[in-house]
């Protein structure tokens, strides 16, 4: 039987599993939604903006380990989402991406919301196609998923015309992927992860430092295993928090430009550094000239070669996927072991003493308050009254560096937010794509007054779908971030950064059918949040929190800086 | 460094754009660039002359290998290879100019393909020096037209860069 390139769509993503489908229609896809109308296996959520389906999608991809799926249409549908999906690249998320185009022989004619997809997207995706002839559809989405998810995983676009749309043919739907031209390495080089064993095995000063790979191969049980096994210091970047388990003692917190004192000093000191699927990147280890200042070996696992010794040189490259890799290297180490290799136990000692000083700096601490409410406060209580088991989604700025400071995430996919592109906006569309895939889940978007404006309209979307997201918006009338880095290296000339003109948060919330409430004791932070999560669990629930105007984020490493010219605190000034 | 970089790519729509995508996103510089369909019509031949740091050249032969249509990179000058670059350049000659040009052109091993009463237009292969030196050996004002294809290059004896 034959069937139309719409059909054959719909029918792709059931035979991929999709369950969720984030999208907004248009001209260049409607035979795509007449497709979708007459089916009830994957669920269309309407958004109010473009991005917004692609961040959703995103997040969906990025709290389970399914690709994200989302259907956008021609022209400014597509220009519309390329925020989100150059959102998705820099964190190598997978997604896919269906977009509509003018029919095959408008193309190039300048027709009625066209643009050149292709072109536009090309830098911001891991692969796209513009399917020319409706034979090619299925083998394409197969592809399409294939990439997505395999390698180093990041979004794929798929650009369908609207005649292939609409154009019959047989439906087969390939069972497997065989391409030439892509086939990434998955095992480890033997004789890398031997010299990895023994360099771990002698470490003095060993450091465990994990990014977001570790995450997105779902190798955090391993990670675990291995950390547990050695007894080393781990740091997590953004983008790896959760992959080991913050509650840990031997967890020294996030490294970076806000890292915490001894994460950056055990970084800068060690005399073996284990990277796993992390890739040194600007904002975690500085300025790489300083960087390379002390001397130490440095062990790299990643699944993309290019990753290895790109912003810094590396002694013991592996290309392979992280989950497989640890599992290897850790049953090396326990061989080892049962072998009579000794670990350095007396320099892991003097070590962990030499840690333990750096921690009793205590650089996390700030001054609480009785009166005005302190954005880290806000922060702890989300943890205790969520029993630390939230999904948490943040925008961009110094919340989302209090939430990744001040939330302490045991386990992975937890923490949700834009590390790469830094994106403002992406908070409440992430956090509708994790309630669509964690439907009973407590679900809390940490965000600020700046970038939650980014992406308002989709309080719409969480009406419809009833979407229970609480949202904390900790409101302390600045772009903060900005307004820190103004004070600090601008003279403090306050430059468009003073958000003037807010909203009445509460009564939009309201105007949109949730719940809102305003907080601006200290003593009332705790009781909103458990009404937010007790009395309004079933609620969107909006907290405008009224915060500390002039707080800041520290530490504080400078761009530019080395790891270790931290500022602790204004008095560094 | 200068630096030869063979490529083989499928030979799809768009291919190209990203090849040259990839050098202007991330700053990386192109002197010459050739490409044309193998006896394999599925594939293409690219060569791309480039110059950058040994680090640098990792990172493009890396960044090469990351896009989803390219079959394998090599870069030519890590061994012997063999290096040519067509020119066909178009010049004013005249009287007894014209005995003078038909000597240099043979004294470079190039071929005249076509004549006018006041032009020659001649064929030359070689390295990129070679069509330098031709070049450098005539009167800048005589010269009309330059056409140079870029660099090809291959491996010297038994390498292959095939799929």
């Amino acid at each position: 039987m034959e069937l139309t390139g719409a059909e054959i769509v719909v029918r792709c993503l059931q035979e991929e599993g999709v369950e969720h489908l984030f999208g907004y229609p248009g001209g260049a896809v409607l035979y795509i939604y007449d497709a979708i109308y007459s089916q009830d296996k994957v669920e269309h959520i309407l958004v109010r903006h473009e991005q917004a389906a692609v961040h959703a999608a995103d997040a969906y991809s990025r709290s389970t380990e399914k690709v994200g799926v989302c259907l956008v249409t021609s022209g400014p549908g597509v220009t519309n989402a390329v925020t989100g999906i150059a959102t998705a690249y820099m964190d190598s998320i997978p997604m896919v991406i269906l977009s509509g185009q003018v029919p095959t022989h408008a193309i190039g004619e300048d027709a009625f919301q066209e643009c050149d997809t292709v072109g536009i997207t090309r830098p911001c995706v891991k692969h796209n196609f513009l399917v020319k002839d409706v034979k090619d559809l299925a083998a394409t989405i197969k592809k399409a998923f294939h990439i997505a998810a395999s390698g180093r995983p990041g979004p794929v676009l798929v650009d369908i015309p609207k005649d292939v749309s609409r154009n019959k043919c047989r439906f087969d739907y390939p069972k497997s992927v065989s391409m030439r031209s892509y086939n990434p390495v998955t095992r480890g080089h033997q004789g890398q992860l031997k010299k990895a064993v023994s360099l771990l095995l002698g470490a003095e000063r060993p450091m465990i430092y994990t990014g977001g790979g570790v995450i997105l191969a779902n190798a955090a049980p391993e990670l675990n295993r291995m950390v547990d096994l050695l007894g080393f210091p781990v740091t997590n970047t953004l983008m790896g928090l959760g992959g080991y388990r913050a509650s840990d003692p031997k967890f020294v917190g996030m490294p970076g430009m806000h890292g915490t004192y001894e994460a950056n000093m055990a970084m800068q000191h060690c005399d073996v550094l284990i990277a796993v699927g992390a890739r040194f990147d600007d904002r975690v280890i500085g300025n790489p000239k300083h960087f390379a200042q002390n001397p130490r070996k440095i062990v790299h696992i990643d699944i993309d070669p290019s990753s290895i010794s790109k912003r810094v040189k590396v002694d013991v490259p592996i290309v392979g996927d992280v989950r497989e890799t640890l599992i290897e290297l850790t049953t090396m180490l326990e061989d080892g072991l049962a072998a009579g290799q000794k670990q350095n136990t007396l320099g892991l000692e003097a070590w962990w003493k030499q840690i333990a000083e750096w921690r009793r700096k205590d650089c996390l601490k700030y001054k609480g308050s009785d009166e005005v409410i302190k954005p880290q406060f806000v922060v702890e209580k989300l943890w205790e009254v969520t029993g630390g088991d939230a999904f948490v989604t943040s925008d961009v700025g110094q919340h989302q560096m209090f939430a990744a400071q001040f939330y302490r995430f045991d386990k992975p996919r937890r923490w949700i937010n834009s590390g790469g592109l830094g994106t403002m906006g992406v908070g409440l569309p992430y956090a509708m794509g994790v309630l669509k895939a964690h439907p009973e889940a407590q679900v809390a978007c940490v965000t600020g007054e700046g970038s939650i404006q980014m992406c308002i309209q989709e309080l719409s979307t969480c009406k419809q779908y009833g979407l229970p997201v609480k949202i904390v918006n900790l409101n302390n009338r600045y772009l903060g971030m900005v307004r820190q880095w103004q004070e600090i290296e601008y003279g403090s000339r306050y430059s468009q950064s003073y958000m003037d003109a807010l909203p009445d948060f509460v009564a939009l919330a309201e105007a949109y059918g949730h719940v809102g409430i305003r907080v601006e004791k200290p003593a009332d932070v705790e009781p909103a949040l458990r009404d937010a999560f007790g009395k309004y669990k079933d609620r969107l629930v909006f907290l405008d929190f009224i915060t500390d105007q002039t707080e800041n984020v520290w530490p504080m490493v400078q761009g530019g800086k080395g790891l270790t010219e931290m500022l602790l605190g204004a008095e560094d000034l | 460094m200068r630096h030869i970089v063979s490529i083989l790519i499928e030979n799809e729509a768009g291919a190209l754009s990203r090849v040259v995508g990839l050098f202007s996103a991330r700053g990386y510089n192109i002197e010459t660039l050739t490409v044309a369909p193998t006896e394999d019509k599925s594939l293409s031949r690219m060569t791309i002359v480039t110059s950058g740091s040994d680090e640098v050249i990792e990172q493009i032969t890396k960044q090469l290998n990351r896009l989803i249509d390219v079959v394998k990179v090599v870069d030519l000058t890590e061994s012997p290879y063999n290096e040519r670059e067509l020119m066909l350049i178009k010049f004013r000659a005249t009287g007894k100019e014209r005995e003078e040009m038909k000597r240099m052109t043979d004294i470079f091993r190039g071929r005249i393909i076509d004549v006018s009463e006041k032009t020659y237009t001649i064929e030359l292969t070689g390295d990129g020096g070679k069509l330098d030196a031709f070049i450098d050996a005539l009167d800048r004002a005589s010269i009309l037209e330059t056409v140079r294809t870029g660099s090809s290059g291959i491996a010297r004896g038994e390498r292959v860069l095939k799929v």
